[in-house]
Protein backbone atom coordinates (compact mmCIF):
# COMPACT_ATOMS: atom_id res chain seq x y z
CA UNK A 1 0.00 0.00 0.00
CA UNK A 2 3.16 2.41 0.12
CA UNK A 3 3.06 5.53 -2.26
CA UNK A 4 6.41 5.95 -2.77
CA UNK A 5 8.85 3.05 -3.14
CA UNK A 6 7.44 -0.24 -1.81
CA UNK A 7 8.57 -2.88 0.51
CA UNK A 8 9.17 -0.09 3.60
CA UNK A 9 7.58 -3.24 5.30
CA UNK A 10 9.84 -4.24 7.76
CA UNK A 11 8.27 -7.74 8.30
CA UNK A 12 9.14 -10.86 6.56
CA UNK A 13 6.77 -12.53 4.52
CA UNK A 14 9.08 -15.54 3.23
CA UNK A 15 11.74 -16.79 4.69
CA UNK A 16 13.98 -19.36 2.68
CA UNK A 17 16.97 -20.71 4.70
CA UNK A 18 19.31 -23.33 3.39
CA UNK A 19 16.74 -25.09 0.34
CA UNK A 20 18.54 -27.47 -1.65
CA UNK A 21 16.03 -29.76 -3.98
CA UNK A 22 17.93 -32.45 -5.93
CA UNK A 23 15.82 -34.39 -8.10
CA UNK A 24 16.60 -37.92 -8.62
CA UNK A 25 16.16 -38.96 -12.45
CA UNK A 26 16.53 -42.25 -14.38
CA UNK A 27 20.00 -40.64 -15.89
CA UNK A 28 21.40 -39.08 -12.39
CA UNK A 29 20.34 -36.90 -9.90
CA UNK A 30 19.55 -33.10 -10.79
CA UNK A 31 20.39 -30.46 -8.57
CA UNK A 32 17.97 -27.62 -9.04
CA UNK A 33 18.14 -25.74 -5.97
CA UNK A 34 21.30 -25.10 -3.89
CA UNK A 35 21.47 -24.17 -0.71
CA UNK A 36 19.09 -20.83 -1.50
CA UNK A 37 18.74 -18.03 1.19
CA UNK A 38 16.20 -15.61 0.52
CA UNK A 39 14.06 -13.38 2.96
CA UNK A 40 11.06 -11.38 0.64
CA UNK A 41 9.41 -8.72 3.29
CA UNK A 42 5.31 -8.46 3.36
CA UNK A 43 4.23 -6.64 0.63
CA UNK A 44 7.22 -7.03 -1.49
CA UNK A 45 7.12 -7.44 -5.66
CA UNK A 46 9.63 -9.62 -6.01
CA UNK A 47 10.56 -11.30 -9.73
CA UNK A 48 12.91 -14.30 -10.24
CA UNK A 49 14.75 -14.06 -13.32
CA UNK A 50 17.54 -16.46 -14.64
CA UNK A 51 18.47 -19.16 -17.49
CA UNK A 52 15.98 -21.49 -18.15
CA UNK A 53 16.37 -24.73 -15.93
CA UNK A 54 18.08 -22.29 -12.98
CA UNK A 55 15.18 -23.99 -10.96
CA UNK A 56 12.81 -20.70 -10.74
CA UNK A 57 9.84 -22.74 -10.75
CA UNK A 58 10.78 -25.02 -8.43
CA UNK A 59 11.61 -22.66 -5.96
CA UNK A 60 8.33 -21.46 -7.00
CA UNK A 61 6.88 -24.22 -6.00
CA UNK A 62 9.28 -24.73 -2.80
CA UNK A 63 7.50 -21.78 -1.22
CA UNK A 64 3.83 -22.75 -1.86
CA UNK A 65 4.68 -26.14 -0.85
CA UNK A 66 4.16 -28.02 -3.98
CA UNK A 67 7.68 -29.74 -4.30
CA UNK A 68 9.21 -30.68 -0.86
CA UNK A 69 12.69 -30.01 -0.47
CA UNK A 70 15.57 -31.94 -0.10
CA UNK A 71 16.86 -29.69 2.57
CA UNK A 72 16.29 -26.33 3.84
CA UNK A 73 12.85 -24.51 5.82
CA UNK A 74 10.29 -22.69 4.14
CA UNK A 75 8.23 -20.13 6.67
CA UNK A 76 5.63 -18.21 5.54
CA UNK A 77 4.34 -15.48 7.77
CA UNK A 78 5.62 -17.32 10.44
CA UNK A 79 4.67 -20.97 9.73
CA UNK A 80 5.75 -23.74 7.60
CA UNK A 81 4.69 -23.83 3.74
CA UNK A 82 3.07 -26.41 4.29
CA UNK A 83 0.65 -25.00 7.27
CA UNK A 84 0.57 -22.09 5.11
CA UNK A 85 -0.83 -24.14 2.36
CA UNK A 86 -3.09 -26.16 4.54
CA UNK A 87 -4.47 -22.87 5.86
CA UNK A 88 -4.61 -21.23 2.07
CA UNK A 89 -2.51 -18.36 2.34
CA UNK A 90 -1.51 -18.87 -1.19
CA UNK A 91 -2.69 -17.95 -4.78
CA UNK A 92 -1.03 -19.11 -7.79
CA UNK A 93 -1.01 -18.71 -11.49
CA UNK A 94 0.85 -20.50 -13.73
CA UNK A 95 2.22 -20.27 -17.37
CA UNK A 96 -0.99 -22.05 -18.63
CA UNK A 97 -3.88 -20.45 -17.88
CA UNK A 98 -5.19 -23.87 -16.41
CA UNK A 99 -8.81 -23.13 -16.77
CA UNK A 100 -11.38 -26.38 -16.79
CA UNK A 101 -13.70 -25.85 -19.87
CA UNK A 102 -16.99 -27.79 -18.03
CA UNK A 103 -17.00 -24.48 -16.00
CA UNK A 104 -18.21 -20.83 -16.70
CA UNK A 105 -15.65 -17.84 -16.41
CA UNK A 106 -17.20 -16.83 -13.41
CA UNK A 107 -17.13 -20.84 -11.90
CA UNK A 108 -13.81 -21.00 -12.72
CA UNK A 109 -12.87 -18.31 -10.53
CA UNK A 110 -14.99 -19.22 -7.81
CA UNK A 111 -13.41 -22.73 -7.47
CA UNK A 112 -10.79 -21.98 -4.79
CA UNK A 113 -13.48 -20.25 -2.69
CA UNK A 114 -16.21 -23.46 -3.08
CA UNK A 115 -12.72 -25.29 -1.97
CA UNK A 116 -13.07 -23.40 0.96
CA UNK A 117 -16.45 -24.17 1.79
CA UNK A 118 -17.58 -20.78 0.96
CA UNK A 119 -21.22 -20.34 0.64
CA UNK A 120 -22.93 -19.62 -2.76
CA UNK A 121 -23.99 -16.57 -2.83
CA UNK A 122 -20.98 -14.89 -1.26
CA UNK A 123 -18.95 -16.98 -3.63
CA UNK A 124 -20.43 -15.34 -6.90
CA UNK A 125 -20.26 -12.25 -5.54
CA UNK A 126 -15.97 -12.57 -4.41
CA UNK A 127 -16.47 -13.65 -7.80
CA UNK A 128 -18.22 -11.26 -9.47
CA UNK A 129 -15.53 -8.76 -7.94
CA UNK A 130 -12.39 -10.59 -9.11
CA UNK A 131 -13.87 -10.23 -12.64
CA UNK A 132 -14.55 -6.54 -12.35
CA UNK A 133 -10.75 -6.39 -11.04
CA UNK A 134 -9.68 -7.94 -14.48
CA UNK A 135 -12.19 -6.54 -16.33
CA UNK A 136 -13.85 -9.57 -18.12
CA UNK A 137 -17.15 -8.64 -15.91
CA UNK A 138 -19.06 -9.55 -18.84
CA UNK A 139 -17.39 -12.90 -19.86
CA UNK A 140 -18.70 -14.23 -16.57
CA UNK A 141 -20.96 -16.24 -18.12
CA UNK A 142 -18.32 -17.53 -21.00
CA UNK A 143 -16.93 -21.17 -21.29
CA UNK A 144 -12.82 -20.25 -21.48
CA UNK A 145 -12.33 -21.96 -24.94
CA UNK A 146 -14.29 -18.90 -25.89
CA UNK A 147 -11.63 -16.30 -24.71
CA UNK A 148 -8.18 -15.27 -26.03
CA UNK A 149 -5.55 -16.85 -24.40
CA UNK A 150 -4.75 -12.82 -22.68
CA UNK A 151 -8.19 -12.97 -21.36
CA UNK A 152 -7.57 -16.63 -20.06
CA UNK A 153 -4.85 -15.57 -18.39
CA UNK A 154 -6.38 -12.88 -16.79
CA UNK A 155 -9.00 -14.94 -15.71
CA UNK A 156 -6.51 -17.44 -13.96
CA UNK A 157 -5.10 -14.09 -12.50
CA UNK A 158 -8.66 -13.39 -11.17
CA UNK A 159 -9.11 -17.02 -9.66
CA UNK A 160 -5.61 -16.46 -7.77
CA UNK A 161 -6.78 -13.66 -6.02
CA UNK A 162 -10.18 -15.24 -5.15
CA UNK A 163 -9.12 -16.06 -2.07
CA UNK A 164 -7.40 -13.05 -1.14
CA UNK A 165 -4.13 -14.52 -1.09
CA UNK A 166 -1.16 -13.11 1.78
CA UNK A 167 1.03 -14.46 -1.01
CA UNK A 168 0.80 -14.57 -4.78
CA UNK A 169 3.14 -16.69 -6.74
CA UNK A 170 2.91 -16.30 -10.26
CA UNK A 171 4.91 -19.01 -12.37
CA UNK A 172 5.32 -16.79 -16.17
CA UNK A 173 1.33 -15.46 -16.19
CA UNK A 174 2.02 -13.57 -19.14
CA UNK A 175 4.96 -15.46 -20.84
CA UNK A 176 2.52 -16.23 -23.56
CA UNK A 177 1.40 -12.89 -24.24
CA UNK A 178 1.86 -10.05 -27.07
CA UNK A 179 4.09 -7.42 -26.19
CA UNK A 180 0.49 -4.61 -25.76
CA UNK A 181 -1.45 -7.04 -23.96
CA UNK A 182 1.26 -7.93 -21.66
CA UNK A 183 2.10 -4.73 -21.15
CA UNK A 184 -1.11 -3.53 -20.35
CA UNK A 185 -1.78 -6.79 -17.51
CA UNK A 186 1.90 -5.78 -16.26
CA UNK A 187 -0.17 -2.75 -15.48
CA UNK A 188 -3.49 -4.00 -14.08
CA UNK A 189 -0.95 -6.55 -11.84
CA UNK A 190 0.93 -3.73 -10.42
CA UNK A 191 -3.01 -1.65 -9.63
CA UNK A 192 -4.06 -5.18 -7.71
CA UNK A 193 -0.84 -5.74 -5.82
CA UNK A 194 -1.24 -1.79 -4.62
CA UNK A 195 -4.72 -2.45 -3.78
CA UNK A 196 -4.37 -5.34 -1.87
CA UNK A 197 -0.80 -5.47 -0.48
CA UNK A 198 0.00 -9.04 -0.99
CA UNK A 199 3.20 -10.47 -0.88
CA UNK A 200 4.24 -11.22 -4.83
CA UNK A 201 6.71 -13.72 -6.17
CA UNK A 202 6.76 -13.43 -9.81
CA UNK A 203 8.93 -16.11 -12.31
CA UNK A 204 9.59 -14.13 -15.26
CA UNK A 205 11.93 -13.99 -18.48
CA UNK A 206 11.68 -10.92 -19.26
CA UNK A 207 14.13 -8.29 -18.22
CA UNK A 208 11.90 -5.46 -18.63
CA UNK A 209 8.96 -6.95 -17.15
CA UNK A 210 11.07 -7.65 -14.19
CA UNK A 211 12.69 -4.24 -13.98
CA UNK A 212 8.35 -2.82 -14.37
CA UNK A 213 6.97 -4.45 -11.73
CA UNK A 214 9.46 -5.59 -8.83
CA UNK A 215 10.67 -3.91 -5.87
CA UNK A 216 13.52 -6.44 -6.45
CA UNK A 217 14.96 -8.56 -8.85
CA UNK A 218 16.34 -11.80 -7.96
CA UNK A 219 18.63 -12.88 -10.76
CA UNK A 220 19.46 -16.68 -10.42
CA UNK A 221 22.30 -19.18 -12.32
CA UNK A 222 21.79 -21.88 -13.24
CA UNK A 223 23.66 -25.52 -12.60
CA UNK A 224 23.15 -25.75 -9.49
CA UNK A 225 20.38 -23.52 -8.90
CA UNK A 226 21.54 -20.49 -7.18
CA UNK A 227 20.83 -16.98 -5.96
CA UNK A 228 23.88 -15.05 -8.20
CA UNK A 229 22.64 -11.27 -6.82
CA UNK A 230 19.57 -9.34 -5.62
CA UNK A 231 18.67 -6.33 -7.72
CA UNK A 232 16.44 -3.67 -5.52
CA UNK A 233 14.68 -1.60 -7.74
CA UNK A 234 14.00 2.01 -6.83
CA UNK A 235 11.55 3.17 -9.01
CA UNK A 236 8.71 5.40 -7.73
CA UNK A 237 5.18 3.58 -7.72
CA UNK A 238 2.43 3.89 -9.28
CA UNK A 239 4.84 3.04 -12.26
CA UNK A 240 3.00 3.85 -15.50
CA UNK A 241 4.28 3.69 -18.88
CA UNK A 242 5.99 7.21 -19.01
CA UNK A 243 7.91 5.15 -16.36
CA UNK A 244 9.49 3.14 -18.79
CA UNK A 245 10.96 6.10 -20.92
CA UNK A 246 12.60 7.57 -18.06
CA UNK A 247 16.35 7.33 -17.39
CA UNK A 248 16.30 5.61 -14.08
CA UNK A 249 14.40 2.78 -15.30
CA UNK A 250 16.70 1.88 -18.70
CA UNK A 251 19.25 2.25 -16.08
CA UNK A 252 17.98 -0.55 -13.55
CA UNK A 253 16.92 -2.57 -16.82
CA UNK A 254 20.61 -2.05 -17.83
CA UNK A 255 22.40 -3.28 -14.68
CA UNK A 256 19.76 -6.24 -14.70
CA UNK A 257 20.69 -7.19 -17.83
CA UNK A 258 24.78 -6.90 -17.20
CA UNK A 259 24.10 -9.45 -14.22
CA UNK A 260 22.33 -11.75 -15.93
CA UNK A 261 24.45 -11.99 -18.56
CA UNK A 262 27.44 -12.56 -15.53
CA UNK A 263 24.96 -15.77 -15.22
CA UNK A 264 25.22 -16.69 -18.97
CA UNK A 265 28.37 -16.04 -20.00
CA UNK A 266 30.63 -15.79 -16.65
CA UNK A 267 33.79 -15.58 -18.92
CA UNK A 268 32.83 -12.77 -20.65
CA UNK A 269 30.88 -10.49 -17.69
CA UNK A 270 31.17 -7.34 -17.21
CA UNK A 271 31.18 -6.67 -20.81
CA UNK B 1 -14.46 -33.91 -28.26
CA UNK B 2 -14.08 -32.27 -24.88
CA UNK B 3 -10.07 -31.40 -25.09
CA UNK B 4 -9.20 -28.90 -22.64
CA UNK B 5 -7.59 -26.07 -25.09
CA UNK B 6 -4.63 -24.53 -23.03
CA UNK B 7 -2.78 -23.32 -25.83
CA UNK B 8 -2.48 -19.58 -25.31
CA UNK B 9 -4.32 -17.79 -28.16
CA UNK B 10 -3.60 -13.77 -27.84
CA UNK B 11 -6.08 -11.95 -29.19
CA UNK B 12 -4.75 -9.73 -32.27
CA UNK B 13 -5.72 -6.30 -30.88
CA UNK B 14 -4.11 -4.45 -27.87
CA UNK B 15 -7.59 -3.76 -26.62
CA UNK B 16 -7.04 -3.24 -23.04
CA UNK B 17 -11.40 -3.27 -22.70
CA UNK B 18 -12.10 -6.79 -24.03
CA UNK B 19 -13.04 -7.34 -27.32
CA UNK B 20 -16.62 -9.81 -27.89
CA UNK B 21 -15.99 -13.18 -29.04
CA UNK B 22 -15.52 -13.49 -32.68
CA UNK B 23 -18.42 -15.01 -34.26
CA UNK B 24 -16.62 -17.68 -35.34
CA UNK B 25 -16.67 -19.40 -31.59
CA UNK B 26 -20.40 -18.92 -31.52
CA UNK B 27 -22.06 -21.54 -29.93
CA UNK B 28 -23.26 -24.42 -31.68
CA UNK B 29 -26.91 -24.98 -31.76
CA UNK B 30 -29.81 -27.65 -31.91
CA UNK B 31 -30.00 -27.37 -35.84
CA UNK B 32 -26.50 -28.79 -35.74
CA UNK B 33 -27.75 -31.57 -34.02
CA UNK B 34 -30.89 -32.33 -35.85
CA UNK B 35 -28.61 -32.28 -39.10
CA UNK B 36 -26.23 -34.81 -37.45
CA UNK B 37 -28.88 -37.69 -36.62
CA UNK B 38 -30.06 -36.71 -39.96
CA UNK B 39 -26.91 -37.07 -41.85
CA UNK B 40 -26.66 -40.35 -39.37
CA UNK B 41 -30.14 -41.71 -40.45
CA UNK B 42 -28.89 -41.07 -44.39
CA UNK B 43 -26.01 -43.39 -43.82
CA UNK B 44 -27.62 -46.24 -42.25
CA UNK B 45 -30.45 -46.40 -45.00
CA UNK B 46 -26.99 -46.30 -47.43
CA UNK B 47 -25.74 -49.29 -45.45
CA UNK B 48 -28.98 -51.35 -45.19
CA UNK B 49 -30.10 -50.63 -49.13
CA UNK B 50 -25.87 -51.95 -49.95
CA UNK B 51 -26.40 -54.83 -47.72
CA UNK B 52 -29.93 -55.49 -49.08
CA UNK B 53 -28.44 -55.47 -52.68
CA UNK B 54 -25.22 -57.83 -51.61
CA UNK B 55 -27.76 -60.30 -50.50
CA UNK B 56 -29.77 -60.34 -53.29
CA UNK B 57 -26.89 -60.25 -55.73
CA UNK B 58 -25.45 -62.99 -54.30
CA UNK B 59 -28.66 -65.27 -54.20
CA UNK B 60 -29.25 -64.55 -57.84
CA UNK B 61 -25.05 -65.64 -58.42
CA UNK B 62 -25.90 -68.86 -56.61
CA UNK B 63 -29.04 -69.45 -58.14
CA UNK B 64 -27.64 -68.51 -62.14
CA UNK B 65 -24.46 -70.75 -60.83
CA UNK B 66 -25.77 -73.96 -59.22
CA UNK B 67 -24.37 -72.39 -55.91
CA UNK B 68 -21.00 -72.79 -57.44
CA UNK B 69 -18.38 -70.03 -57.78
CA UNK B 70 -18.66 -68.87 -61.57
CA UNK B 71 -16.34 -70.65 -63.84
CA UNK B 72 -15.43 -73.15 -61.42
CA UNK B 73 -16.78 -76.08 -59.63
CA UNK B 74 -16.08 -74.71 -56.15
CA UNK B 75 -19.08 -74.48 -53.77
CA UNK B 76 -20.02 -71.33 -52.43
CA UNK B 77 -20.08 -71.26 -48.65
CA UNK B 78 -23.59 -70.86 -48.60
CA UNK B 79 -26.44 -72.03 -50.00
CA UNK B 80 -28.70 -69.79 -52.15
CA UNK B 81 -31.94 -72.03 -52.00
CA UNK B 82 -35.13 -70.41 -50.19
CA UNK B 83 -34.72 -72.49 -47.29
CA UNK B 84 -30.77 -71.69 -46.77
CA UNK B 85 -31.69 -67.38 -47.97
CA UNK B 86 -34.67 -66.59 -48.35
CA UNK B 87 -35.61 -63.41 -50.44
CA UNK B 88 -36.17 -59.93 -49.08
CA UNK B 89 -38.98 -59.55 -49.95
CA UNK B 90 -40.17 -62.93 -48.54
CA UNK B 91 -39.02 -61.84 -45.13
CA UNK B 92 -40.85 -58.45 -45.58
CA UNK B 93 -43.73 -60.72 -46.07
CA UNK B 94 -43.26 -63.13 -43.36
CA UNK B 95 -42.95 -59.35 -41.08
CA UNK B 96 -46.27 -58.56 -42.58
CA UNK B 97 -48.04 -61.83 -41.86
CA UNK B 98 -49.59 -63.00 -39.14
CA UNK B 99 -47.78 -63.91 -35.99
CA UNK B 100 -48.90 -67.19 -35.76
CA UNK B 101 -52.02 -69.11 -37.31
CA UNK B 102 -54.41 -68.33 -34.83
CA UNK B 103 -53.18 -64.90 -34.06
CA UNK B 104 -54.12 -61.46 -36.06
CA UNK B 105 -51.44 -59.91 -34.54
CA UNK B 106 -48.80 -59.24 -37.35
CA UNK B 107 -45.37 -61.13 -37.23
CA UNK B 108 -43.83 -57.59 -36.98
CA UNK B 109 -46.00 -55.97 -34.49
CA UNK B 110 -45.08 -59.57 -32.27
CA UNK B 111 -41.47 -59.06 -32.49
CA UNK B 112 -41.48 -55.49 -31.56
CA UNK B 113 -43.54 -56.03 -28.69
CA UNK B 114 -40.42 -58.75 -27.94
CA UNK B 115 -38.28 -56.12 -28.72
CA UNK B 116 -39.41 -53.87 -26.09
CA UNK B 117 -39.02 -56.46 -23.33
CA UNK B 118 -35.26 -56.67 -24.61
CA UNK B 119 -34.41 -53.24 -24.85
CA UNK B 120 -35.88 -53.01 -21.41
CA UNK B 121 -34.06 -55.61 -19.49
CA UNK B 122 -31.04 -54.29 -21.93
CA UNK B 123 -31.97 -50.29 -20.52
CA UNK B 124 -32.19 -51.57 -17.00
CA UNK B 125 -29.01 -54.23 -17.54
CA UNK B 126 -26.97 -50.76 -18.99
CA UNK B 127 -28.37 -48.57 -15.91
CA UNK B 128 -26.95 -51.50 -13.14
CA UNK B 129 -23.90 -51.83 -15.92
CA UNK B 130 -23.00 -47.83 -15.61
CA UNK B 131 -23.84 -47.36 -12.15
CA UNK B 132 -21.14 -50.62 -11.35
CA UNK B 133 -19.17 -49.37 -13.81
CA UNK B 134 -18.23 -46.47 -12.34
CA UNK B 135 -17.88 -46.98 -8.87
CA UNK B 136 -15.40 -49.40 -9.37
CA UNK B 137 -13.75 -47.09 -11.50
CA UNK B 138 -13.61 -44.26 -8.69
CA UNK B 139 -13.05 -46.72 -5.78
CA UNK B 140 -9.72 -48.24 -8.19
CA UNK B 141 -8.78 -44.93 -9.02
CA UNK B 142 -9.05 -44.20 -4.84
CA UNK B 143 -7.00 -47.39 -3.73
CA UNK B 144 -4.58 -47.84 -6.33
CA UNK B 145 -3.52 -51.70 -4.90
CA UNK B 146 -7.13 -52.48 -5.45
CA UNK B 147 -7.20 -51.31 -8.83
CA UNK B 148 -4.38 -53.21 -9.83
CA UNK B 149 -5.53 -56.39 -7.73
CA UNK B 150 -8.43 -56.46 -8.90
CA UNK B 151 -7.95 -55.76 -13.16
CA UNK B 152 -6.93 -59.20 -14.04
CA UNK B 153 -10.42 -60.98 -12.49
CA UNK B 154 -12.00 -58.40 -14.40
CA UNK B 155 -10.24 -59.26 -17.61
CA UNK B 156 -11.19 -62.58 -16.65
CA UNK B 157 -15.14 -62.29 -15.95
CA UNK B 158 -15.37 -61.12 -19.42
CA UNK B 159 -13.01 -63.90 -21.25
CA UNK B 160 -15.30 -66.55 -19.45
CA UNK B 161 -18.08 -67.57 -22.42
CA UNK B 162 -21.28 -66.10 -21.78
CA UNK B 163 -22.98 -68.56 -22.73
CA UNK B 164 -21.51 -70.73 -20.39
CA UNK B 165 -21.80 -68.29 -17.54
CA UNK B 166 -25.54 -67.09 -18.21
CA UNK B 167 -27.31 -70.46 -17.51
CA UNK B 168 -25.84 -70.57 -13.65
CA UNK B 169 -26.44 -66.73 -13.65
CA UNK B 170 -30.04 -68.03 -14.37
CA UNK B 171 -30.03 -71.09 -11.82
CA UNK B 172 -28.73 -69.04 -9.12
CA UNK B 173 -31.21 -65.90 -9.58
CA UNK B 174 -34.12 -68.59 -10.30
CA UNK B 175 -32.87 -70.30 -7.46
CA UNK B 176 -33.36 -66.97 -5.31
CA UNK B 177 -37.17 -66.51 -6.44
CA UNK B 178 -36.74 -63.41 -8.86
CA UNK B 179 -38.50 -63.56 -12.22
CA UNK B 180 -36.91 -64.52 -15.56
CA UNK B 181 -35.87 -60.77 -16.27
CA UNK B 182 -34.15 -60.19 -13.02
CA UNK B 183 -31.58 -62.95 -14.36
CA UNK B 184 -31.59 -61.88 -18.32
CA UNK B 185 -31.17 -58.18 -16.45
CA UNK B 186 -28.06 -58.94 -14.25
CA UNK B 187 -26.12 -61.03 -17.41
CA UNK B 188 -26.85 -57.58 -19.66
CA UNK B 189 -25.55 -55.68 -17.03
CA UNK B 190 -22.42 -57.55 -16.46
CA UNK B 191 -21.43 -57.35 -20.47
CA UNK B 192 -22.31 -53.51 -19.52
CA UNK B 193 -20.28 -52.38 -16.23
CA UNK B 194 -16.65 -53.60 -18.15
CA UNK B 195 -16.25 -51.28 -20.73
CA UNK B 196 -17.52 -48.25 -18.24
CA UNK B 197 -15.16 -49.41 -15.76
CA UNK B 198 -12.72 -49.49 -17.83
CA UNK B 199 -13.28 -46.13 -19.90
CA UNK B 200 -14.14 -44.12 -16.71
CA UNK B 201 -10.79 -45.49 -15.07
CA UNK B 202 -8.88 -44.07 -18.01
CA UNK B 203 -11.04 -41.00 -18.02
CA UNK B 204 -9.90 -40.40 -13.89
CA UNK B 205 -6.42 -40.51 -14.52
CA UNK B 206 -6.48 -38.31 -17.59
CA UNK B 207 -6.76 -35.38 -15.37
CA UNK B 208 -5.10 -32.10 -16.33
CA UNK B 209 -1.90 -32.19 -14.02
CA UNK B 210 -2.10 -28.25 -14.19
CA UNK B 211 -5.78 -28.92 -12.69
CA UNK B 212 -5.06 -31.09 -10.22
CA UNK B 213 -1.28 -29.13 -8.63
CA UNK B 214 -4.47 -26.07 -8.73
CA UNK B 215 -6.35 -28.33 -6.38
CA UNK B 216 -3.53 -28.90 -4.41
CA UNK B 217 -2.31 -25.08 -3.71
CA UNK B 218 -6.05 -24.34 -2.45
CA UNK B 219 -5.50 -27.55 0.32
CA UNK B 220 -8.52 -29.21 -1.55
CA UNK B 221 -9.10 -32.56 0.04
CA UNK B 222 -8.78 -35.79 -1.77
CA UNK B 223 -12.50 -35.65 -2.52
CA UNK B 224 -12.96 -32.76 -3.82
CA UNK B 225 -9.63 -33.19 -5.62
CA UNK B 226 -11.63 -36.20 -7.38
CA UNK B 227 -15.23 -35.01 -7.61
CA UNK B 228 -14.22 -31.03 -9.22
CA UNK B 229 -11.34 -32.07 -11.22
CA UNK B 230 -11.49 -35.97 -11.91
CA UNK B 231 -14.78 -36.78 -12.49
CA UNK B 232 -15.44 -34.17 -14.95
CA UNK B 233 -12.22 -34.82 -16.91
CA UNK B 234 -13.73 -38.20 -17.14
CA UNK B 235 -17.04 -37.66 -17.91
CA UNK B 236 -16.41 -38.08 -22.25
CA UNK B 237 -14.17 -40.98 -21.51
CA UNK B 238 -17.63 -42.42 -19.33
CA UNK B 239 -19.39 -41.99 -22.49
CA UNK B 240 -17.29 -43.76 -24.70
CA UNK B 241 -17.49 -46.91 -22.68
CA UNK B 242 -21.04 -46.50 -22.08
CA UNK B 243 -21.75 -46.46 -25.89
CA UNK B 244 -19.68 -49.69 -25.96
CA UNK B 245 -21.77 -50.86 -23.10
CA UNK B 246 -24.94 -50.18 -24.60
CA UNK B 247 -24.43 -52.77 -27.25
CA UNK B 248 -22.82 -55.00 -25.10
CA UNK B 249 -26.10 -54.59 -23.01
CA UNK B 250 -28.30 -55.77 -25.81
CA UNK B 251 -26.15 -58.62 -26.77
CA UNK B 252 -26.35 -59.63 -23.16
CA UNK B 253 -30.08 -59.87 -22.85
CA UNK B 254 -30.77 -61.62 -26.09
CA UNK B 255 -28.40 -64.35 -25.15
CA UNK B 256 -29.54 -63.75 -20.89
CA UNK B 257 -33.04 -64.63 -22.28
CA UNK B 258 -31.69 -67.48 -25.14
CA UNK B 259 -30.63 -69.14 -21.74
CA UNK B 260 -33.37 -68.03 -19.27
CA UNK B 261 -35.77 -70.62 -21.45
CA UNK B 262 -38.81 -68.86 -20.23
CA UNK B 263 -40.72 -65.63 -20.48
CA UNK B 264 -40.71 -62.83 -22.99
CA UNK B 265 -38.37 -61.07 -25.20
CA UNK B 266 -36.94 -60.87 -28.99
CA UNK B 267 -34.16 -63.37 -28.00
CA UNK B 268 -37.06 -65.76 -26.89
CA UNK B 269 -38.82 -65.30 -29.80
CA UNK B 270 -35.28 -66.53 -32.18
CA UNK B 271 -34.82 -69.57 -30.24
CA UNK B 272 -38.71 -70.32 -31.35
CA UNK B 273 -37.91 -69.08 -35.28
CA UNK B 274 -34.90 -71.45 -35.07
CA UNK B 275 -37.01 -74.35 -33.90
CA UNK B 276 -39.31 -73.70 -36.28
CA UNK B 277 -36.89 -72.91 -38.86
CA UNK B 278 -37.11 -75.58 -41.64
CA UNK B 279 -40.81 -74.61 -41.42
CA UNK B 280 -40.72 -70.74 -41.66
CA UNK B 281 -37.13 -69.93 -42.74
CA UNK B 282 -37.92 -66.11 -43.11
CA UNK B 283 -39.25 -66.09 -39.59
CA UNK B 284 -36.03 -66.34 -38.01
CA UNK B 285 -34.34 -63.86 -40.74
CA UNK B 286 -37.08 -61.53 -39.61
CA UNK B 287 -36.47 -61.92 -36.38
CA UNK B 288 -32.78 -60.93 -36.25
CA UNK B 289 -33.47 -58.25 -38.40
CA UNK B 290 -35.81 -56.65 -35.83
CA UNK B 291 -33.35 -57.33 -33.20
CA UNK B 292 -30.47 -55.82 -35.00
CA UNK B 293 -32.22 -53.02 -36.27
CA UNK B 294 -33.41 -52.23 -32.18
CA UNK B 295 -30.23 -52.63 -30.77
CA UNK B 296 -28.82 -49.86 -33.53
CA UNK B 297 -31.87 -47.44 -32.39
CA UNK B 298 -30.92 -48.14 -28.79
CA UNK B 299 -27.37 -47.71 -29.14
CA UNK B 300 -27.55 -44.47 -31.20
CA UNK B 301 -30.10 -43.03 -28.13
CA UNK B 302 -27.48 -43.37 -26.12
CA UNK B 303 -25.25 -41.81 -28.30
CA UNK B 304 -27.36 -38.90 -28.88
CA UNK B 305 -27.26 -38.20 -24.93
CA UNK B 306 -23.92 -37.86 -25.54
CA UNK B 307 -23.85 -35.40 -27.80
CA UNK B 308 -26.49 -33.92 -25.68
CA UNK B 309 -24.58 -33.74 -22.72
CA UNK B 310 -21.42 -33.14 -23.62
CA UNK B 311 -22.34 -30.04 -26.18
CA UNK B 312 -24.49 -28.47 -23.12
CA UNK B 313 -21.46 -28.87 -21.29
CA UNK B 314 -19.02 -27.47 -23.40
CA UNK B 315 -21.54 -24.33 -23.94
N1 LIG C 1 9.90 -33.07 -11.47
C1 LIG C 1 11.18 -33.02 -11.88
N2 LIG C 1 11.90 -34.14 -12.04
C2 LIG C 1 13.19 -34.07 -12.42
N3 LIG C 1 13.84 -32.96 -12.70
C3 LIG C 1 13.18 -31.81 -12.57
C4 LIG C 1 11.81 -31.77 -12.16
N4 LIG C 1 11.41 -30.49 -12.12
C5 LIG C 1 12.47 -29.76 -12.49
N5 LIG C 1 13.53 -30.54 -12.77
C6 LIG C 1 14.85 -30.07 -13.18
O1 LIG C 1 15.27 -29.06 -12.29
C7 LIG C 1 15.89 -28.00 -12.98
C8 LIG C 1 15.19 -26.71 -12.71
O2 LIG C 1 13.90 -26.77 -13.30
P1 LIG C 1 12.86 -25.56 -13.21
O3 LIG C 1 11.63 -26.00 -13.87
O4 LIG C 1 12.76 -25.10 -11.81
O5 LIG C 1 13.63 -24.49 -14.09
P2 LIG C 1 13.13 -23.05 -14.51
O6 LIG C 1 14.15 -22.08 -14.05
O7 LIG C 1 11.74 -22.83 -14.09
O8 LIG C 1 13.23 -23.14 -16.10
P3 LIG C 1 12.30 -22.44 -17.19
O9 LIG C 1 12.72 -21.02 -17.23
O10 LIG C 1 12.66 -23.14 -18.46
O11 LIG C 1 10.90 -22.62 -16.79
C9 LIG C 1 15.92 -28.39 -14.44
O12 LIG C 1 17.18 -28.93 -14.75
C10 LIG C 1 14.85 -29.45 -14.54
O13 LIG C 1 15.21 -30.39 -15.52
MG1 LIG D 1 9.84 -22.66 -15.12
Amino acid sequence: MSTSTASTSTSTAIHLAGISKTFSTSSGDVVALDDIDLDIPQGAFVSLLGPSGCGKSTLLRVIGDLVTPTAGTVQVAGTSAAEARRTRQYGMAFQAPGLMDWRTVRRNVELPLQVQGVGRAERRQRADEMLELVKLTQFADHRPRQLSGGMQQRVAIARALAMQPRVLLMDEPLGALDEMNREHLQRELLRIWRATGTTVVFVTHSIPEAVFLSTEVVVMSPRPGRIASRIPVDLPYPRTDETRLTDEFQAAERHVRERLHAVLEPSTAGL
Amino acid sequence: MAAIRTAPRPSATAAPQAAPPSPARARRGRPQHLGRVLRDLGTAALVIAAALLAWEGYKALGQATGDLVPLTSVPLPVATDDAAMPHVWQVLAALAGPASTASDQTLLAYYLQQTSVTLREAAYGLALGAVVGVLLALLMRQLPWLGRASMPWLVVSQTIPLVALAPIVVVWIGGAGFPSWVAVTVISAYLAFFPVTLNTATGLLSADATHVELMRSVAASPLQTLLLVRVPAAVPSFFTGLRLAATASVVGAVVGELSAGAGLGIGRAILTAAYYYSLAPANLYAAVLVASLAGVVFVQVIALAERLVLSKREN
